[in-house]
Protein backbone atom coordinates (compact mmCIF):
# COMPACT_ATOMS: atom_id res chain seq x y z
CA UNK A 1 0.00 0.00 0.00
CA UNK A 2 1.63 3.23 -1.21
CA UNK A 3 1.16 5.93 1.19
CA UNK A 4 -0.99 8.56 -0.21
CA UNK A 5 1.04 12.05 0.93
CA UNK A 6 4.56 11.03 2.09
CA UNK A 7 4.83 12.82 5.96
CA UNK A 8 8.06 11.45 7.08
CA UNK A 9 10.66 10.12 4.40
CA UNK A 10 13.87 8.65 6.12
CA UNK A 11 16.46 7.91 3.73
CA UNK A 12 20.06 5.67 4.45
CA UNK A 13 19.66 7.08 7.72
CA UNK A 14 23.23 6.22 9.57
CA UNK A 15 24.25 7.23 13.34
CA UNK A 16 27.28 6.07 15.28
CA UNK A 17 27.65 6.32 18.97
CA UNK A 18 31.31 6.29 20.26
CA UNK A 19 31.34 2.38 19.91
CA UNK A 20 28.60 0.97 18.48
CA UNK A 21 26.74 1.79 15.04
CA UNK A 22 23.17 2.32 16.26
CA UNK A 23 21.32 2.50 12.55
CA UNK A 24 23.12 1.02 9.79
CA UNK A 25 21.11 2.04 7.22
CA UNK A 26 16.93 2.64 7.71
CA UNK A 27 14.42 4.05 4.85
CA UNK A 28 11.19 4.12 5.06
CA UNK A 29 8.20 6.47 4.47
CA UNK A 30 5.10 7.13 6.53
CA UNK A 31 1.70 8.13 4.59
CA UNK A 32 -0.44 10.64 6.35
CA UNK A 33 -3.15 9.52 8.42
CA UNK A 34 -1.17 5.84 9.18
CA UNK A 35 -0.19 4.14 11.66
CA UNK A 36 3.15 3.19 11.06
CA UNK A 37 5.11 0.60 13.64
CA UNK A 38 8.99 0.50 13.83
CA UNK A 39 9.23 -3.41 14.83
CA UNK A 40 12.47 -4.71 16.38
CA UNK A 41 14.25 -6.41 19.48
CA UNK A 42 15.91 -3.56 22.29
CA UNK A 43 19.17 -2.25 20.63
CA UNK A 44 18.15 -2.80 17.08
CA UNK A 45 17.91 1.12 16.29
CA UNK A 46 14.53 1.80 16.74
CA UNK A 47 14.45 4.89 19.40
CA UNK A 48 17.53 6.07 17.46
CA UNK A 49 15.79 6.33 14.28
CA UNK A 50 12.81 8.23 16.06
CA UNK A 51 15.16 10.78 17.77
CA UNK A 52 16.53 11.71 14.64
CA UNK A 53 12.81 12.07 13.26
CA UNK A 54 11.72 14.04 16.53
CA UNK A 55 14.92 16.69 16.13
CA UNK A 56 16.48 14.84 19.26
CA UNK A 57 19.67 13.50 17.38
CA UNK A 58 21.79 14.64 14.57
CA UNK A 59 22.02 12.11 11.49
CA UNK A 60 25.42 10.92 10.95
CA UNK A 61 24.71 10.29 7.34
CA UNK A 62 21.31 9.53 4.93
CA UNK A 63 18.61 12.18 5.18
CA UNK A 64 14.79 12.98 6.60
CA UNK A 65 12.52 14.79 5.92
CA UNK A 66 9.23 15.61 8.36
CA UNK A 67 6.74 17.28 6.85
CA UNK A 68 8.94 18.65 3.90
CA UNK A 69 11.18 20.06 6.47
CA UNK A 70 14.73 18.77 8.06
CA UNK A 71 14.10 18.29 11.20
CA UNK A 72 17.85 19.09 12.31
CA UNK A 73 17.74 22.43 10.48
CA UNK A 74 14.11 24.03 10.95
CA UNK A 75 13.19 22.44 14.68
CA UNK A 76 11.13 25.91 14.74
CA UNK A 77 9.17 25.32 11.79
CA UNK A 78 8.49 22.04 13.35
CA UNK A 79 7.59 23.03 16.35
CA UNK A 80 4.04 21.68 17.79
CA UNK A 81 3.69 19.50 14.55
CA UNK A 82 4.89 16.81 16.05
CA UNK A 83 4.46 15.05 19.77
CA UNK A 84 6.39 12.95 21.35
CA UNK A 85 5.89 10.69 24.07
CA UNK A 86 9.43 9.57 24.41
CA UNK A 87 10.95 6.71 26.48
CA UNK A 88 12.38 6.50 29.57
CA UNK A 89 12.13 10.25 30.34
CA UNK A 90 10.84 12.41 33.59
CA UNK A 91 9.44 15.24 34.41
CA UNK A 92 10.50 17.12 37.92
CA UNK A 93 9.18 14.85 41.10
CA UNK A 94 7.40 17.61 42.64
CA UNK A 95 5.81 18.66 39.11
CA UNK A 96 1.73 18.22 39.56
CA UNK A 97 -0.07 16.93 36.22
CA UNK A 98 -1.92 19.98 35.52
CA UNK A 99 1.27 22.40 36.08
CA UNK A 100 2.88 19.75 33.48
CA UNK A 101 -0.37 19.80 31.06
CA UNK A 102 -0.41 23.79 31.38
CA UNK A 103 3.20 24.12 31.32
CA UNK A 104 3.46 22.36 27.43
CA UNK A 105 0.21 23.41 26.45
CA UNK A 106 1.95 27.34 27.10
CA UNK A 107 4.93 26.10 24.88
CA UNK A 108 3.07 24.88 22.11
CA UNK A 109 2.00 27.06 19.26
CA UNK A 110 -1.72 25.94 18.83
CA UNK A 111 -2.47 24.04 22.15
CA UNK A 112 -5.55 21.98 22.57
CA UNK A 113 -7.48 22.78 25.71
CA UNK A 114 -5.23 20.71 28.22
CA UNK A 115 -8.22 20.04 30.70
CA UNK A 116 -10.09 17.87 28.23
CA UNK A 117 -6.79 16.02 27.62
CA UNK A 118 -7.17 15.37 31.38
CA UNK A 119 -10.17 14.08 30.98
CA UNK A 120 -9.84 11.77 27.73
CA UNK A 121 -6.69 10.12 29.44
CA UNK A 122 -8.40 9.15 32.87
CA UNK A 123 -6.47 11.93 34.34
CA UNK A 124 -9.37 13.64 35.86
CA UNK A 125 -8.67 12.11 39.14
CA UNK A 126 -5.09 12.98 39.73
CA UNK A 127 -4.81 16.34 38.26
CA UNK A 128 -3.66 17.62 41.43
CA UNK A 129 -0.96 14.92 41.78
CA UNK A 130 2.75 14.84 41.92
CA UNK A 131 4.74 12.72 38.96
CA UNK A 132 6.43 10.59 41.56
CA UNK A 133 3.28 9.94 42.64
CA UNK A 134 1.89 8.72 40.03
CA UNK A 135 1.89 4.94 38.69
CA UNK A 136 3.32 3.70 35.41
CA UNK A 137 0.61 3.34 34.03
CA UNK A 138 -0.04 7.06 34.81
CA UNK A 139 2.99 8.82 33.67
CA UNK A 140 2.91 6.73 30.36
CA UNK A 141 -1.04 8.36 29.70
CA UNK A 142 0.49 11.90 31.58
CA UNK A 143 3.14 11.14 28.63
CA UNK A 144 1.22 11.24 25.45
CA UNK A 145 -1.36 13.48 26.98
CA UNK A 146 1.88 16.09 27.00
CA UNK A 147 2.44 14.63 22.97
CA UNK A 148 -1.02 15.41 22.15
CA UNK A 149 -1.66 18.64 23.81
CA UNK A 150 0.15 20.38 21.07
CA UNK A 151 -2.53 19.09 18.66
CA UNK A 152 0.39 17.60 16.29
CA UNK A 153 -0.24 16.35 12.87
CA UNK A 154 2.56 13.62 13.90
CA UNK A 155 2.83 11.71 16.97
CA UNK A 156 5.63 9.22 17.78
CA UNK A 157 5.16 6.96 20.90
CA UNK A 158 8.04 4.71 22.00
CA UNK A 159 7.85 1.94 23.61
CA UNK A 160 4.57 3.13 25.50
CA UNK A 161 2.88 -0.23 26.71
CA UNK A 162 6.35 -1.13 27.98
CA UNK A 163 5.60 -2.35 31.61
CA UNK A 164 2.09 -1.98 31.51
CA UNK A 165 -0.02 -4.48 33.02
CA UNK A 166 -2.42 -6.46 30.34
CA UNK A 167 -5.42 -5.13 31.18
CA UNK A 168 -3.75 -1.39 31.03
CA UNK A 169 -1.97 -2.04 27.52
CA UNK A 170 -4.81 -2.78 25.91
CA UNK A 171 -6.57 0.72 27.40
CA UNK A 172 -3.62 2.14 25.74
CA UNK A 173 -4.59 0.69 22.31
CA UNK A 174 -8.25 2.27 22.15
CA UNK A 175 -6.42 5.44 23.00
CA UNK A 176 -4.30 5.06 20.19
CA UNK A 177 -7.04 4.26 18.27
CA UNK A 178 -8.46 7.56 19.24
CA UNK A 179 -5.02 9.27 18.45
CA UNK A 180 -5.55 7.61 14.83
CA UNK A 181 -9.52 8.47 14.10
CA UNK A 182 -8.66 11.76 15.09
CA UNK A 183 -6.54 12.46 11.93
CA UNK A 184 -2.93 12.29 13.52
CA UNK A 185 -0.34 9.95 12.12
CA UNK A 186 0.96 8.01 14.44
CA UNK A 187 4.63 6.36 14.60
CA UNK A 188 4.67 3.68 16.91
CA UNK A 189 7.85 1.93 18.26
CA UNK A 190 6.97 -1.32 19.81
CA UNK A 191 8.69 -4.85 20.13
CA UNK A 192 5.36 -6.24 21.04
CA UNK A 193 4.08 -7.95 18.06
CA UNK A 194 0.42 -8.76 18.97
CA UNK A 195 0.61 -4.76 19.36
CA UNK A 196 2.14 -4.03 16.17
CA UNK A 197 -0.62 -6.57 14.80
CA UNK A 198 -3.28 -5.49 16.07
CA UNK A 199 -2.75 -1.52 15.36
CA UNK A 200 -0.48 -0.92 12.92
CA UNK A 201 -1.47 -0.34 8.72
CA UNK A 202 2.11 -1.05 7.84
CA UNK A 203 5.22 -2.12 10.16
CA UNK A 204 8.77 -1.73 9.02
CA UNK A 205 11.10 -4.81 11.21
CA UNK A 206 14.42 -3.46 12.13
CA UNK A 207 17.04 -5.73 12.70
CA UNK A 208 20.62 -4.66 14.00
CA UNK A 209 20.56 -0.89 12.48
CA UNK A 210 18.92 -1.93 9.07
CA UNK A 211 15.74 -2.39 8.13
CA UNK A 212 14.70 -6.33 6.85
CA UNK A 213 11.03 -6.16 5.93
CA UNK A 214 8.61 -3.69 5.36
CA UNK A 215 4.66 -3.75 4.66
CA UNK A 216 1.34 -4.30 6.30
CA UNK A 217 1.11 -6.82 8.90
CA UNK A 218 -1.09 -8.74 6.66
CA UNK A 219 0.91 -8.94 3.33
CA UNK A 220 4.11 -9.82 6.08
CA UNK A 221 2.53 -12.50 6.76
CA UNK A 222 1.51 -13.69 3.47
CA UNK A 223 5.07 -13.23 2.47
CA UNK A 224 7.22 -14.80 5.14
CA UNK A 225 4.88 -17.09 6.84
CA UNK A 226 2.83 -18.27 5.37
CA UNK A 227 1.97 -21.49 6.59
CA UNK A 228 -1.04 -21.95 8.06
CA UNK A 229 -2.15 -24.54 10.40
CA UNK A 230 -5.35 -27.03 10.86
CA UNK A 231 -6.34 -28.41 14.26
CA UNK A 232 -8.63 -30.85 15.57
CA UNK A 233 -9.31 -33.92 16.99
CA UNK A 234 -10.01 -37.36 15.14
CA UNK A 235 -10.02 -40.08 17.97
CA UNK A 236 -8.06 -42.74 17.44
CA UNK A 237 -8.51 -42.45 13.31
CA UNK A 238 -6.10 -42.23 10.29
CA UNK A 239 -6.17 -39.32 9.04
CA UNK A 240 -2.77 -39.80 7.01
CA UNK A 241 -4.77 -39.56 3.75
CA UNK A 242 -5.19 -35.71 4.21
CA UNK A 243 -1.44 -35.01 3.23
CA UNK A 244 -2.53 -35.97 -0.28
CA UNK A 245 -4.78 -33.18 -0.46
CA UNK A 246 -4.24 -30.03 -2.33
CA UNK A 247 -2.94 -27.28 -0.31
CA UNK A 248 -1.86 -29.67 2.04
CA UNK A 249 1.65 -30.08 3.12
CA UNK A 250 2.16 -31.94 6.31
CA UNK A 251 0.07 -33.93 8.49
CA UNK A 252 1.39 -34.29 12.23
CA UNK A 253 -0.63 -36.56 14.45
CA UNK A 254 -0.25 -36.82 18.45
CA UNK A 255 -2.57 -38.85 20.30
CA UNK A 256 -6.10 -37.82 19.10
CA UNK A 257 -4.51 -34.59 17.54
CA UNK A 258 -4.05 -33.93 14.51
CA UNK A 259 -2.17 -30.78 12.85
CA UNK A 260 -2.33 -29.84 8.93
CA UNK A 261 0.26 -27.42 7.72
CA UNK A 262 -0.63 -25.65 4.48
CA UNK A 263 -1.67 -22.83 2.68
CA UNK A 264 -4.30 -20.60 1.16
CA UNK A 265 -7.55 -22.46 1.52
CA UNK A 266 -6.08 -25.42 3.64
CA UNK A 267 -9.23 -25.03 6.00
CA UNK A 268 -11.80 -25.11 3.28
CA UNK A 269 -9.99 -28.22 1.60
CA UNK A 270 -9.53 -30.04 4.96
CA UNK A 271 -13.09 -29.57 6.28
CA UNK A 272 -14.87 -30.72 3.02
CA UNK A 273 -12.77 -34.06 2.86
CA UNK A 274 -12.99 -34.72 6.43
CA UNK A 275 -16.85 -34.36 6.10
CA UNK A 276 -16.80 -36.45 2.81
CA UNK A 277 -15.33 -39.05 5.40
CA UNK A 278 -17.76 -39.05 7.81
CA UNK A 279 -15.22 -37.47 10.32
CA UNK A 280 -16.62 -34.24 11.48
CA UNK A 281 -14.90 -32.66 14.91
CA UNK A 282 -16.25 -30.25 17.07
CA UNK A 283 -12.92 -28.96 17.19
CA UNK A 284 -11.67 -28.00 14.10
CA UNK A 285 -10.09 -24.25 13.58
CA UNK A 286 -7.50 -22.88 11.81
CA UNK A 287 -3.68 -21.03 13.26
CA UNK A 288 -2.92 -18.51 11.30
CA UNK A 289 0.42 -17.45 11.70
CA UNK A 290 1.54 -13.75 13.28
CA UNK A 291 3.86 -11.67 13.21
CA UNK A 292 5.73 -13.33 15.79
CA UNK A 293 6.27 -16.29 13.17
CA UNK A 294 7.53 -13.40 10.33
CA UNK A 295 9.90 -12.28 12.85
CA UNK A 296 11.04 -15.79 13.88
CA UNK A 297 11.41 -15.74 9.78
CA UNK A 298 12.96 -13.33 9.35
CA UNK A 299 15.81 -12.62 12.18
CA UNK A 300 16.00 -16.27 13.63
CA UNK A 301 15.19 -15.25 17.18
CA UNK A 302 12.34 -14.24 19.11
CA UNK A 303 12.09 -10.66 20.35
CA UNK A 304 13.66 -10.38 23.86
CA UNK A 305 11.03 -8.45 26.04
CA UNK B 1 8.86 28.78 6.08
CA UNK B 2 10.84 29.24 9.01
CA UNK B 3 7.95 30.13 12.32
CA UNK B 4 9.81 31.90 14.45
CA UNK B 5 8.87 32.05 18.08
CA UNK B 6 7.51 35.68 18.94
CA UNK B 7 9.45 37.44 21.04
CA UNK B 8 6.65 38.01 23.09
CA UNK B 9 5.23 34.43 23.43
CA UNK B 10 8.79 33.39 24.40
CA UNK B 11 8.79 35.92 27.21
CA UNK B 12 5.33 34.13 28.41
CA UNK B 13 7.23 30.71 27.99
CA UNK B 14 10.23 31.85 30.39
CA UNK B 15 8.05 33.73 32.89
CA UNK B 16 5.73 30.40 32.75
CA UNK B 17 8.38 28.21 33.35
CA UNK B 18 9.67 30.41 36.14
CA UNK B 19 6.89 30.23 37.82
CA UNK B 20 7.00 26.34 37.97
CA UNK B 21 10.58 26.45 39.07
CA UNK B 22 9.50 28.62 41.75
CA UNK B 23 6.61 26.36 42.60
CA UNK B 24 8.94 23.28 42.48
CA UNK B 25 11.90 24.89 44.46
CA UNK B 26 9.54 25.74 47.54
CA UNK B 27 8.31 21.78 47.58
CA UNK B 28 11.90 21.01 47.77
CA UNK B 29 12.63 22.10 51.81
CA UNK B 30 16.43 21.10 51.54
CA UNK B 31 17.65 23.14 48.77
CA UNK B 32 15.80 26.38 50.59
CA UNK B 33 16.58 25.54 53.88
CA UNK B 34 20.74 25.87 52.99
CA UNK B 35 19.78 29.13 49.83
CA UNK B 36 17.86 31.19 52.73
CA UNK B 37 19.39 29.60 56.34
CA UNK B 38 23.04 29.32 55.83
CA UNK B 39 23.76 32.76 55.16
CA UNK B 40 21.79 33.98 58.31
CA UNK B 41 23.44 31.62 60.55
CA UNK B 42 26.86 32.65 58.97
CA UNK B 43 25.95 36.08 59.30
CA UNK B 44 24.83 35.34 63.42
CA UNK B 45 28.24 33.23 64.05
CA UNK B 46 30.11 36.44 62.68
CA UNK B 47 27.88 38.80 64.27
CA UNK B 48 28.66 37.31 67.58
CA UNK B 49 32.31 37.18 67.14
CA UNK B 50 33.13 40.34 65.03
CA UNK B 51 29.61 42.42 66.03
CA UNK B 52 30.45 44.20 69.30
CA UNK B 53 34.13 44.72 68.63
CA UNK B 54 35.57 48.78 68.40
CA UNK B 55 38.55 47.77 66.38
CA UNK B 56 36.93 48.70 63.15
CA UNK B 57 39.57 50.53 61.77
CA UNK B 58 41.89 47.68 61.33
CA UNK B 59 39.63 45.01 59.42
CA UNK B 60 36.40 45.33 57.72
CA UNK B 61 37.43 48.13 55.35
CA UNK B 62 37.11 50.39 58.45
CA UNK B 63 33.28 49.58 58.72
CA UNK B 64 31.50 48.17 61.38
CA UNK B 65 31.54 44.04 61.03
CA UNK B 66 28.20 44.00 60.47
CA UNK B 67 27.91 46.62 57.30
CA UNK B 68 30.69 44.79 56.19
CA UNK B 69 29.17 41.11 56.05
CA UNK B 70 25.24 42.15 55.42
CA UNK B 71 25.87 43.54 51.94
CA UNK B 72 29.28 40.43 51.21
CA UNK B 73 25.72 38.02 52.29
CA UNK B 74 23.61 39.28 49.22
CA UNK B 75 26.62 37.51 47.07
CA UNK B 76 27.03 34.74 48.94
CA UNK B 77 23.25 34.25 48.63
CA UNK B 78 23.11 34.37 44.82
CA UNK B 79 26.80 31.62 45.13
CA UNK B 80 25.07 29.36 46.84
CA UNK B 81 21.84 29.39 44.09
CA UNK B 82 24.15 29.57 41.42
CA UNK B 83 26.92 26.48 42.24
CA UNK B 84 24.62 24.66 44.99
CA UNK B 85 21.14 24.74 44.16
CA UNK B 86 21.57 25.15 40.02
CA UNK B 87 23.61 22.26 39.09
CA UNK B 88 22.26 19.59 40.79
CA UNK B 89 18.70 20.61 39.89
CA UNK B 90 19.85 20.77 35.99
CA UNK B 91 22.18 17.58 35.67
CA UNK B 92 18.87 15.83 37.61
CA UNK B 93 16.50 17.36 34.39
CA UNK B 94 19.46 15.76 32.31
CA UNK B 95 19.49 13.04 33.49
CA UNK B 96 15.73 12.26 34.43
CA UNK B 97 14.91 13.38 30.53
CA UNK B 98 13.43 16.33 31.57
CA UNK B 99 15.61 18.38 28.93
CA UNK B 100 14.60 15.68 26.45
CA UNK B 101 11.23 16.39 26.32
CA UNK B 102 11.81 19.99 26.50
CA UNK B 103 13.43 19.43 23.47
CA UNK B 104 11.05 17.01 21.59
CA UNK B 105 8.44 20.13 21.76
CA UNK B 106 11.36 21.84 20.54
CA UNK B 107 11.68 24.51 23.37
CA UNK B 108 14.90 26.54 22.51
CA UNK B 109 17.20 25.69 25.16
CA UNK B 110 17.45 29.59 25.82
CA UNK B 111 13.67 29.85 27.35
CA UNK B 112 15.26 26.47 30.05
CA UNK B 113 17.99 28.47 31.10
CA UNK B 114 16.42 31.60 31.28
CA UNK B 115 13.96 30.34 33.77
CA UNK B 116 16.59 29.25 35.54
CA UNK B 117 18.45 33.02 35.27
CA UNK B 118 15.11 34.02 36.66
CA UNK B 119 13.75 31.89 39.20
CA UNK B 120 17.17 32.45 40.29
CA UNK B 121 16.68 36.09 40.15
CA UNK B 122 13.93 36.01 42.87
CA UNK B 123 15.00 33.75 44.78
CA UNK B 124 18.25 35.73 45.81
CA UNK B 125 16.54 38.24 46.25
CA UNK B 126 14.35 37.03 48.64
CA UNK B 127 17.66 35.21 50.44
CA UNK B 128 19.19 39.42 50.29
CA UNK B 129 16.22 41.04 51.98
CA UNK B 130 16.16 37.88 54.47
CA UNK B 131 19.51 38.42 54.95
CA UNK B 132 19.19 42.23 55.31
CA UNK B 133 16.37 42.29 57.74
CA UNK B 134 18.11 39.80 60.05
CA UNK B 135 20.86 42.28 60.10
CA UNK B 136 18.98 45.42 60.48
CA UNK B 137 16.70 43.10 63.36
CA UNK B 138 19.82 41.74 65.53
CA UNK B 139 22.62 44.13 64.45
CA UNK B 140 21.06 47.17 63.23
CA UNK B 141 22.59 47.34 59.85
CA UNK B 142 21.13 50.07 58.69
CA UNK B 143 20.49 51.08 54.57
CA UNK B 144 23.05 51.19 51.55
CA UNK B 145 24.32 54.59 50.71
CA UNK B 146 23.70 53.72 47.04
CA UNK B 147 20.72 51.47 46.64
CA UNK B 148 20.81 51.43 42.98
CA UNK B 149 24.42 50.76 42.54
CA UNK B 150 23.61 47.70 45.55
CA UNK B 151 20.62 46.12 43.32
CA UNK B 152 22.42 47.02 39.85
CA UNK B 153 25.40 44.53 41.42
CA UNK B 154 23.41 42.14 42.93
CA UNK B 155 21.89 41.28 39.93
CA UNK B 156 24.69 41.26 37.97
CA UNK B 157 26.20 39.02 40.27
CA UNK B 158 23.11 36.82 40.25
CA UNK B 159 23.24 36.60 36.68
CA UNK B 160 26.50 35.80 36.70
CA UNK B 161 26.42 32.64 38.96
CA UNK B 162 23.34 31.57 38.01
CA UNK B 163 24.98 31.07 33.95
CA UNK B 164 28.13 29.49 36.09
CA UNK B 165 25.52 27.06 37.55
CA UNK B 166 23.75 26.23 34.08
CA UNK B 167 27.50 25.37 33.04
CA UNK B 168 28.26 23.07 35.91
CA UNK B 169 25.06 21.40 34.99
CA UNK B 170 25.78 20.71 31.54
CA UNK B 171 29.15 19.56 32.36
CA UNK B 172 28.84 17.41 35.40
CA UNK B 173 27.91 13.85 35.50
CA UNK B 174 24.86 13.41 37.65
CA UNK B 175 23.10 15.31 40.76
CA UNK B 176 25.19 13.63 43.51
CA UNK B 177 28.42 14.82 42.14
CA UNK B 178 27.38 18.20 41.16
CA UNK B 179 25.97 18.62 44.61
CA UNK B 180 30.11 17.49 45.79
CA UNK B 181 31.56 19.65 43.26
CA UNK B 182 29.10 22.97 44.09
CA UNK B 183 29.84 22.49 48.02
CA UNK B 184 33.56 22.22 47.76
CA UNK B 185 33.34 25.28 45.40
CA UNK B 186 31.28 27.15 47.28
CA UNK B 187 33.01 27.13 51.01
CA UNK B 188 36.22 27.15 48.92
CA UNK B 189 35.06 30.65 47.43
CA UNK B 190 33.74 31.40 51.04
CA UNK B 191 37.05 31.25 52.68
CA UNK B 192 39.23 33.53 49.95
CA UNK B 193 36.40 35.87 49.04
CA UNK B 194 36.17 38.07 52.14
CA UNK B 195 32.84 36.49 53.65
CA UNK B 196 34.39 34.43 55.61
CA UNK B 197 37.49 36.06 57.41
CA UNK B 198 37.54 39.55 56.15
CA UNK B 199 39.96 40.46 53.62
CA UNK B 200 43.14 42.52 56.04
CA UNK B 201 43.74 38.58 57.86
CA UNK B 202 44.27 36.93 55.03
CA UNK B 203 47.29 35.97 53.29
CA UNK B 204 48.20 37.08 50.07
CA UNK B 205 47.90 33.82 48.45
CA UNK B 206 44.74 33.51 49.62
CA UNK B 207 44.05 36.99 48.13
CA UNK B 208 45.18 35.62 45.18
CA UNK B 209 42.87 32.39 44.81
CA UNK B 210 40.32 34.78 45.67
CA UNK B 211 40.72 36.64 42.80
CA UNK B 212 40.62 33.80 40.34
CA UNK B 213 37.27 32.71 41.80
CA UNK B 214 33.88 34.90 41.31
CA UNK B 215 32.62 35.29 44.68
CA UNK B 216 35.49 38.04 45.76
CA UNK B 217 34.72 40.38 42.64
CA UNK B 218 30.62 39.91 43.73
CA UNK B 219 31.32 40.65 47.39
CA UNK B 220 33.63 44.04 46.14
CA UNK B 221 30.87 44.78 43.55
CA UNK B 222 28.05 45.04 46.01
CA UNK B 223 29.59 46.15 49.03
CA UNK B 224 31.51 49.28 47.51
CA UNK B 225 27.91 50.31 46.52
CA UNK B 226 26.58 49.40 50.28
CA UNK B 227 29.30 51.26 51.67
CA UNK B 228 29.42 54.56 49.67
CA UNK B 229 32.62 53.55 47.40
CA UNK B 230 30.36 54.51 44.42
CA UNK B 231 30.41 51.61 41.26
CA UNK B 232 32.98 49.20 40.85
CA UNK B 233 33.01 48.82 37.46
CA UNK B 234 36.34 46.41 37.28
CA UNK B 235 34.35 44.10 39.08
CA UNK B 236 31.25 44.62 37.42
CA UNK B 237 32.90 44.05 33.70
CA UNK B 238 34.55 40.93 35.31
CA UNK B 239 31.11 39.71 36.29
CA UNK B 240 30.00 40.38 33.39
CA UNK B 241 32.41 38.83 31.19
CA UNK B 242 32.11 35.90 33.53
CA UNK B 243 28.02 35.65 33.03
CA UNK B 244 28.35 35.88 29.33
CA UNK B 245 31.17 33.23 28.42
CA UNK B 246 29.32 30.57 31.11
CA UNK B 247 25.89 31.13 29.40
CA UNK B 248 27.76 30.72 25.49
CA UNK B 249 29.29 27.83 26.94
CA UNK B 250 26.20 26.63 28.73
CA UNK B 251 24.10 27.09 25.87
CA UNK B 252 26.57 25.08 23.76
CA UNK B 253 26.90 22.11 25.75
CA UNK B 254 23.38 21.61 26.27
CA UNK B 255 22.78 21.78 22.17
CA UNK B 256 23.46 18.20 21.64
CA UNK B 257 23.88 16.82 24.73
Amino acid sequence: MPPSETVIRVEHLRKAYRHTVAVEDISFDVGRGEVFGLLGSNGAGKTTTVECIEGIRRADGGSISVLGLDPQHQASALRGRVGSQLQESRLPDHMKVWEALELFAGLAPRALDWRELLTAWGLAEKRSASFASLSGGQRQRLFVALALVSDPEIVVLDEMTTGLDPAARHVAWELIEEIRDRGATVVLVTHFMDEAERLCDRVAVVERGRVVALGSPVALIDEHAPELRVVFTAGDRDVGWLAELDHVRAVTQGGPRVTVHGDGPVLAVVAAALVERGIVPRDLRVERPSLEDVFLGLTGHHVED
Amino acid sequence: MQRRLHPLRALKAVLRLTWVELKLFVREPTTAVFVFAFPVALLFVMGEIFGARGDTDLFFRGFEAMDYYVPAYFALVAASIGVIMLPAHLTGYRQGGVLRRFRAALVPMWIVLGAQVAAALVLAALGAVLVWFFGWLVYGVSRPADALAVAVAFIVTTVCFAAIGALLGALLPAPRAAQGAGLMLFFVMLFVSGTGPPTEVMTSLMVTIGEWLPLSHAVLAIQDAWLGFGWNWSALLILAAVALLASLGALRAYRWK
